[in-house]
């Protein structure tokens, strides 16, 4: 899967995107994010304010329990601050 | 209304845009007015307790166009329209410099003001944009403000 990363969540985890194989035991975005989070700080820290963090898959809007699977395009960013 | 109409375009690019020549282009023939949103980069930060010197707007290519696209079919079902154009610029802009562009024509003016002003209300809180604000000594990201959120609820009547 792809995973992108826009504005201050690109910042902390150094990178705008990322190829990964869907780990096993991971289905859904909060796992994912788990996963994520335990990989190293930099994560944890982009991570930190959950509730600031909005999700696309595939490009649209989605939620933390929704399913993931290993052909998505998943994408983590803060509120939008456009216009 | 007549099937071919509302004429829809979309836009999201680095370069300015020219507001007498995007405000032409939502003439048609069955058109009597026209409302037009510019939004520019303002010369204070987001609390207007400091200057900023430019601004850095980033987006989600793909995903923008797409919400945008889903704010104007929205706008489609409300009212009667001829012309929706919605160009966002994107990279470095500077104070005074020109953001966005929202131009809806219709055949009556209250469906091209409240159009407007639904697609800008939508915009703020569903098209994937951060800006960073940028002055000499750092620069911050911008964040959402409340005020936007609560001004999308005047449309879910």
């Amino acid at each position: 899967m792809v995973i992108k990363y826009f504005s201050w969540i690109k910042e902390h985890i150094g990178k705008s995107e990322e190829r990964i194989e869907l780990p096993v035991n991971v289905s859904t975005i909060e796992e994912l994010m788990l996963y994520l989070e335990n990989l190293n700080d930099k994560y944890k820290l982009a991570f930190k304010k959950k509730d600031l963090i909005k999700i696309a898959i595939n490009k649209s809007y989605s939620s933390i329990d929704d399913k993931i699977n290993n052909n998505d395009e998943i994408a983590f960013f803060p509120p939008v601050t456009g216009g | 209304m007549n099937k071919k109409f509302p004429k829809v375009y979309i836009k999201i690019q680095y370069e300015d845009f020219d507001v007498s020549k995007e405000t032409q282009k939502l003439h048609h023939n069955l058109t009597g007015a026209i409302v037009n949103f510019v939004g520019l980069v303002r010369g204070h930060n987001e609390n207007d307790s400091e200057q900023i010197s430019s601004m850095t707007l980033e987006h989600y290519p793909g995903m923008t166009e797409a919400e945008i696209d889903k704010i104007v079919q929205k706008s489609i079902k409300k009212w009667d329209l001829t012309g929706i154009t919605v160009i966002h610029r994107v990279g470095k802009l500077f104070v005074s410099d020109q953001i966005v562009f929202v131009g809806v024509s219709s055949m009556h003016r209250q469906n091209a003001f409240d159009a407007c002003n639904f697609i800008m209300d939508w915009l703020k809180t569903k098209a994937p944009f951060w800006k960073v604000e940028e002055n000499n000594n750092h620069r911050s990201w911008v964040s959402s403000r409340q005020s936007d959120q609560e001004a999308t609820k005047k449309w879910e009547s």
